[in-house]
């Protein structure tokens, strides 16, 4: 099994951080994992990527234009990463603030209110896990007790206290995404 | 007892130097490499090991402290990238010069110039061909994944005290700043003085004992012995292409056609043979882990095997000037990268090797047999 992913979004949002968590849980159960990052001006302030890598065998290029799920979360990201979607993969987003949606059929595309349901929950820091959980849900790649040993490797522990709430993030995440079929945009050819 | 990690490259880099025992870390941030020093800076080794962390006011006091530090036969290192290491050439010859043992990490962003803080391998001719000035060379590791950012740190001051020259690791912004899976080393104890007295007293500034008095210097004003001094170098490293070449293969027993890459960019060929392949070409992958001393015999071996060779580099073209030599125009040889910071993928590697090597390789067969007719 090889899932190669691209979470693309703004800084701020917790791209980098939730794809350091899939990959401390793709270490959890003894997978071969990257995570690749974009670093440097667009950092600061604009839009983030990273790519991460999940396999059970050892991984050739951390780097790829090509990706068996996208995961994204504003329409920067849309536009430059809709294309980037494998035939027959997986793409999931954010909806709110995206005013082109995506126009591929050849694809599977789903849509998770991240922002809205971490909003109902008091605490819009955790929409990172709630886009986690929806993932998941679609891709059970890792399983949850993995996901949760990853947040205990990867948060200091000052914020340990606040793993159950990451955890039942994740599982609103996990019930709340929702199929999206495209239409082709009018004025797309 | 291993400890198995998710870091960055440049924090794996940063442990390993804890680990291995170095005494002494000089260096100047700089990005894609600023976290060698910040990791340093944060886990303060001085309380673990007593290992000092200094930064210095520029790349080049850190170089010449590098310099001053491995006279007395101390494990001592510095990381930068491009431009820095540029500002550091003059105190790397200086250190090849005085045959002093010393660890140099270039985590290479784009140039020329100020260039770009993003990827790239175009500092090839200045960790190989030189860069400094006079008749030395550095022995160059080229790390590809993050476990080896970790494993080379020991590896590079093992030859480097084997030798006593500098030893190059040459990384870049990809590996660098990118995370795996890590299995971290055991702690090594930094030798005590009466230990460093004991096994580097004839030649380190350890404290005048019963011997004569240890002179570190690159000047020789006598021709006959500066002479003398660069043929001991040439003897190093004829030495060190005997014993201390080193190289990875990837699927090449049955290769038609040969990437040759190193670091990030033979991650990104070795997914491209793996394309190459489920499209029926056989394709393979030889990776130079060092770069000098280069694996020229592997290339000679395979050249007698392949239908042309594609050298696969995050640059205009320089590493296949070692290509080109060491396949002495057996095969058709070309070149493919993007530079700039840019990072090409595994698919436009496929088709530069199908553009490139392929498609001119039939062009050319096919002229020759027209002309044979005619």
């Amino acid at each position: 099994m090889t899932e190669e992913i691209i979470i693309a979004g703004f800084g701020g949002q917790g791209v980098l951080s939730m794809g350091k968590i899939l990959a401390y849980s793709g270490i959890m159960q003894d997978q071969e994992v990257s995570w690749m990052p974009s670093y440097g001006p667009e950092m600061r302030g604009g839009t983030a990527n990273v790519t991460v890598i999940l396999s059970d065998e050892r991984i050739s290029s951390p780097y790829l234009q090509l990706f068996d799920t996208a995961i994204i979360l504003n329409q920067q990201s849309m536009d430059k990463f809709e294309k980037s979607v494998k035939p027959g993969g997986l793409l999931l987003y954010e909806p709110n603030g995206i005013h082109k949606h995506p126009t591929r059929t050849d694809i599977n595309i789903y849509q998770i209110e991240g922002n809205k349901i971490s909003t109902e929950m008091g605490n819009k820091k955790i929409f990172n896990m709630v886009v986690l959980g929806a993932y998941l849900k679609l891709k059970p790649i890792v399983n949850l007790k993995n996901v949760i040993e990853g947040l205990k490797k990867s948060l200091p522990e000052r914020y340990h206290h606040l793993i159950p709430l990451n955890e039942e993030a994740i599982t609103k995440g996990m019930e709340a995404t929702k199929a999206y079929i495209s239409k082709k945009h009018e004025y797309s050819n | 007892m291993s400890e198995l990690k998710l870091m960055k490259g440049n924090e794996a880099l940063a442990e390993a130097a804890i680990r291995a025992g170095v005494d002494a870390y000089f260096g100047y941030p700089i990005t894609p490499q600023s976290e060698v020093i910040e990791y340093l800076m944060t886990e303060q080794p001085e309380k673990r090991t007593g290992m000092v962390v200094l930064q210095a006011e520029s790349e080049i006091a850190a170089i010449n402290m590098v310099y001053g530090a491995a006279s007395t036969g101390k494990k001592v290192m510095t990381s930068s990238s491009s431009p820095g290491i540029s500002l550091k050439l003059e105190g790397i010859s200086y250190i090849a010069g005085a045959e002093l043992p010393a660890v140099i990490v270039n985590v290479v962003r784009g140039g020329p110039g100020l260039g770009t803080i993003q990827p790239s391998q175009a500092d090839y001719f200045q960790s190989v061909k030189g860069g400094g000035h006079g008749d030395y060379k550095l022995y160059v590791l080229a790390p590809a994944s993050v476990q080896e950012m970790s494993d080379f740190v020991e590896d590079a001051f093992d030859i480097a005290f084997k030798y006593r020259a500098p030893v190059l690791i040459l990384s870049d912004g990809l590996i660098g700043q990118m995370m795996e899976k890590v299995v971290l080393k055991d702690q090594q104890e930094r030798l005590t003085d009466e230990e460093v007295i004991k096994k580097y007293d004839s030649w380190a500034t350890t404290g005048k004992t019963n011997r004569e008095r240890n002179i570190i210097t690159s000047l020789d004003l006598q021709s006959e012995k500066m002479e003398a001094r660069v043929h001991r170098l040439m003897k190093k490293y004829e030495q060190m292409e005997l014993e201390d070449t080193r190289y990875e293969e990837f699927q090449t027993e049955d290769a038609e056609y040969l990437f040759v890459a190193y670091g990030s960019s033979s991650r990104i060929a070795q997914k491209a043979v793996k394309l190459a392949r489920k499209k029926g070409i056989k394709a393979g992958l030889v990776r130079p882990i060092t770069l000098f001393p280069y694996p020229k015999k592997v290339l000679f071996k395979l050249a007698n095997q392949v239908k042309g060779i594609l050298s696969v580099e995050l640059n205009a073209g320089q590493m296949i000037e070692d290509v080109l030599l060491s396949v002495e125009h057996k095969v058709p040889v070309a070149h493919f990268g993007r530079t700039g910071g840019i990072i090409h993928t595994p698919e436009e590697v496929l088709e530069a090797l199908e553009q490139k090597i392929i498609k001119n390789g039939s062009i050319r067969h096919h002229k020759t047999r027209e002309s044979s007719i005619l």
